[in-house]
């Protein structure tokens, strides 16, 4: 595929060669090449941890390298902040995109950049030119927290067009859209790259990879391990460059599941703020399944998780647990009653970050043996216990009184899988257990999954990778605007059907 | 070694803070062109105490740590109840209201002077506590606002049923039978070390045991830590707030009991306002650990205490030990944070070499 410009002004050649970042402890990068060719979409990849984000921190100026030089149109640069990556024509795109949900497109757009075209007439007929040619299809004056995640998107790039970027970094665009939305996306993405922009497209999904790059540069452990075109390489290849061996693949085997029903939601709903979050849920999980919920995110699988877990309190019908009414309890009252719980997010939910390890295993488990006794805190059998968990759940650490913030998201997350599990729960509310995890933690933690299922735990599974869900659940719901819209059987359906059920199955 | 490295880290960020502050100190006395010296004002600063100044020391350190633990019971989970000092005078005038009418006999007046002493200030500052639960005020504000109040209510009732005489008012003398003089170390005109003063020792072990020891210290500091991880794991944060404000309070309440019970006998003119905010810059010193706050005490203590020997034998201000005092926890909140750093920098090299096995290898 050979680049098309229609445009005079192409981007300039972005060349990073010998890109070395420290932190305290940590070897970010080093020895990175990436030579991106202009009117060119040139995809990163690399496994969460392989150090992509902190190559194009550096590339956008926020952070500044310890060696090696970027070098833009054939001059060497360095950037002290992203204002002078900008000034050069390079824009990024954030993962968890940068808007206030209060203002408009049109605002956003304008806000900090009101030097370039004013704040009226000038900017708007700007905003309009760039949606049109590029065919975003963006209005003005519509306020941001009327958008959806894909609109939301592409005014992140207009956003970064406005300010004159030639060259853009778009991390991890697709984590966020169904694959319909995707190919709206990389229409797009040709669409700049026809025009002469220069794309910087991360990911570690290796099928959109090959779909859309011109170039490809993979990362491994902080360092780039070769390059490829995607005409002359397969998905195999790229992976296994990536991890530098096989890649697991989630599978539960035979089925466990029983008739005892464990968890039941009938007519479930969440209203905030005169809003339904959630409405008219009904589901059942036995023992022994695994229950998996597909859904773009901000469908309510967020807030069905913690009504669940009483961290809200539900509006509308009951929650069962076995044959117990627990709607009205307290969050103590369920996970002492057996519920395990894996946050979403592990920082803000699951661990104490400055707290040594042996206190985060008595997080959420106060009230239980072996960390305490009556109104005491059993520190020894704390620490045993913590021992065991670290032994077990392989977690990397050089102590029990290490901080949990010093592990790796990996090693945390085994943490917090090895505390749910240890007190024997019957409930087990999973939620995007292994994302920012490597792969060989995500094999062991699929693997306590399917231990734990065949023990006879009910799981609730969300997750944002399909094949996750459907490699490791027994059924999968689909949720959508909070409400439960499809019932699937892993074995039959793909994650194109399951993109279809999350938008509404008419796009 | 872990034990010994813990230590280091931990004496290191107020070794510096005092460093810094007796730096600044010195600076300023010579900026200002004294007479006397910087010389003149550390050998009297660092001289051995007299005797009264030594007694004078325990009972004031007593007092200051007993507001630090009040402050520090709050600050540990995030709650920052600048209150105490209302809390305190409430508490104080209630107690000493109490205890002078002699509605019983001794040492039933005493203890249930501290009684309602604890039950005044937390009720005080439950006021906050519930503002804070059922309406979202923020309880700095309401605290604040509570000290003030506090100030006028007292004076207004003690002006009503108070004793005047001459031109002062005083509560009702507490009986005789309910005195709590203390031990004389040195001569009677070097006064006494207060009894009460052991309350200090109780408050700051049950702090430690509480927090170290307790389900309801676990989950104090883990909101304090992360509220948002505090509740995913069961804690309710209404009532922990409502818990940790009542607790303050009560604690704030015994501050001044050991002087009333030891020497004062009335509320009144010889009350010693300021102890409340003392506390707070005393508990931010000792990072409201229970020991850290026992060193924060003895040096505010013995910094004010020595500084009454300035006026008398130099030129210099016996307020320039409040600069020294207010450099330290300054300089101790920045050296924390840069320990901290430090330290976690520490542990990450000793995870990364524990986790990282030798094969760094380059892939081609």
């Amino acid at each position: 595929m050979s680049p098309q410009q229609t445009v005079a002004e192409a981007a300039p050649e972005v060349r990073l060669s010998g890109i070395g970042k420290r932190f305290p402890g940590v070897v970010a990068n080093h020895d990175v090449d990436v030579l991106i060719r202009p009117g060119t979409v040139h995809a990163l990849v690399g496994e969460n941890g392989a150090g992509k984000s902190t190559l194009m921190k550096i590339l956008y100026g926020v952070q500044k390298p310890d060696d090696g030089t970027i070098e833009i149109g054939g001059e060497a640069r360095r950037f002290s902040s992203p204002s002078d990556a900008i000034s050069v024509g390079i824009g990024m795109v954030f993962q968890h995109f940068m808007l206030a949900d209060n203002l408009t497109a049109l605002e956003n757009v304008v806000l900090g950049a009101e030097k370039l075209h004013g704040i009226r007439g000038a900017a708007r007929r700007e905003f309009e030119a760039i949606s049109e040619r590029y065919g975003f299809g963006l209005r003005p004056d519509v306020l941001v927290e009327k958008l959806g995640v894909a609109d939301r998107q592409r005014l992140e790039i207009l956003k970064v067009l406005y300010r004159g970027a030639k060259v853009i970094i778009l991390d991890e665009p697709t984590a966020v859209l169904v694959p319909q939305e995707v190919e709206a996306l990389f229409r797009n993405l040709s669409d700049l790259r026809a025009h002469g922009h220069s794309l910087l497209f991360i990911s570690h999904k290796l099928d959109e990879v090959l779909a859309i790059a011109d170039d490809i540069t993979i990362m491994r452990r902080g360092t780039t391990v070769g390059t490829a075109v995607p005409a002359e390489t397969t998905k195999r290849e790229l992976a296994e460059l990536m991890v530098g061996s096989e890649l697991p693949s989630p599978g539960t085997g035979e089925s466990t599941v029983t008739d005892v029903v464990q968890l039941r939601l009938e007519g479930l709903g969440l209203e905030e703020d005169g809003r339904a979050v959630l409405s008219g849920i009904d589901l059942t999980i036995h023992r022994g399944e695994v229950l998996g919920l597909a859904g773009v995110e901000g469908n309510g699988q967020a807030e069905l998780v913690e009504t669940i877990m009483g961290m809200r309190k539900a509006t509308a019908g009951r929650i069962v647990l076995g044959t117990e009414d627990i709607t009205g309890w307290t969050t103590r009252e369920r996970r002492e009653s057996g519920i395990g719980y894996i946050p979403e997010d592990r920082h803000r939910h699951g661990l104490l970050l400055d707290s040594p390890l042996w206190e985060n295993r008595i997080l959420g488990h106060q009230g239980e043996r072996p960390n305490s006794r009556g109104p005491w805190i059993d520190r020894e059998g704390a620490r045993s216990d913590t021992r065991a968990i670290v032994e077990e759940f392989d977690v990397r650490t050089p102590g029990i009184d290490t901080a949990a913030r010093a592990l790796s998201g990996g090693n945390q997350q085994k943490l917090i899988i090895g505390r749910e599990l240890r007190g024997e729960p019957v409930l087990l509310i999973a939620a995007h257990p292994t994302r920012g995890v490597d792969v060989g933690a995500q094999a062991a933690i699929w693997g306590h999954l399917s231990a734990a299922r065949a023990a006879g735990l009910a799981v609730l599974l969300i997750s944002a990778d399909l094949d996750e869900l459907i490699g490791l659940s027994d059924r999968i719901d689909v949720i959508l605007r909070g409400r439960l819209v499809g019932e699937f059987d892993p074995s039959e359906v793909t994650p194109r059907d399951l993109g279809a059920a999350m938008t509404g199955g008419d796009q | 070694m872990n034990a010994l490295r813990s230590l280091f880290f931990g004496l290191l960020a107020p070794v510096i803070a005092v460093a810094i502050a007796v730096v600044a100190t010195s600076v300023v006395i010579i900026a200002s062109g004294s007479d006397s010296g910087v010389g003149s004002f550390w050998s009297i600063m660092l001289a051995v105490p007299q005797d009264r100044i030594l007694v004078n020391i325990v009972n004031q350190s007593s007092m200051i740590y007993l507001s630090a633990v009040a402050v520090a019971i709050g600050f540990r989970m995030n709650l920052f109840n600048i209150g105490v000092e209302g809390q305190y005078l409430v508490a104080s005038y209630a107690a000493a209201t109490f205890v002078g009418a002699a509605l019983l006999p001794g040492f039933v007046n005493i203890v249930l002077g501290l009684v309602i002493a604890i039950a005044v200030g937390a009720a005080w500052a439950g006021i906050a506590g519930l503002l804070k639960t059922y309406r979202g005020v923020s309880e700095v504000i309401s605290t604040i606002m509570l000290n003030a109040i506090a100030g006028i209510v007292v004076s207004y009732f003690l002006d009503k049923y108070g004793v005047h005489g001459g031109n002062q008012v005083n509560t009702a003398t507490a009986p005789e039978s309910s005195w709590v003089p203390g031990w004389t170390p040195f001569t009677s005109a070097d006064g006494a070390i207060w009894s009460l003063d052991l309350l200090a020792v109780l408050v700051g072990v049950g702090f430690w045991v509480l927090l170290s020891r307790t389900r309801l210290g676990f989950d104090l500091r883990a909101t304090g830590a992360s509220t948002t991880a505090a509740v995913a794991s069961g804690v309710s944060v209404e009532r922990m707030t409502l818990v940790a404000m009542l607790l303050s309070g009560g604690v704030a309440g015994l501050i001044w009991m050991p002087a009333y019970f030891g020497s004062a006998h009335v509320y009144g003119t010889t009350f010693q306002a300021g102890l409340g905010f003392t506390g707070i810059a005393v508990a931010l010193l000792g990072r409201n650990q229970p020991l850290g706050m026992v060193f924060g005490a003895l040096l505010f203590a013995f910094l004010s205490a020595q500084s009454n020997s300035l006026t008398l034998q130099t030129d210099i201000s016996s307020s320039v030990v409040q600069i020294t005092q207010g450099v330290a926890v300054l300089a101790v909140v920045v050296a924390y944070e840069l320990v901290r750093r430090s330290r976690s920098r520490v542990e990450q090299r000793a995870v990364a070499r524990a986790t990282a096995p030798v094969n760094q290898e380059v892939a081609a």
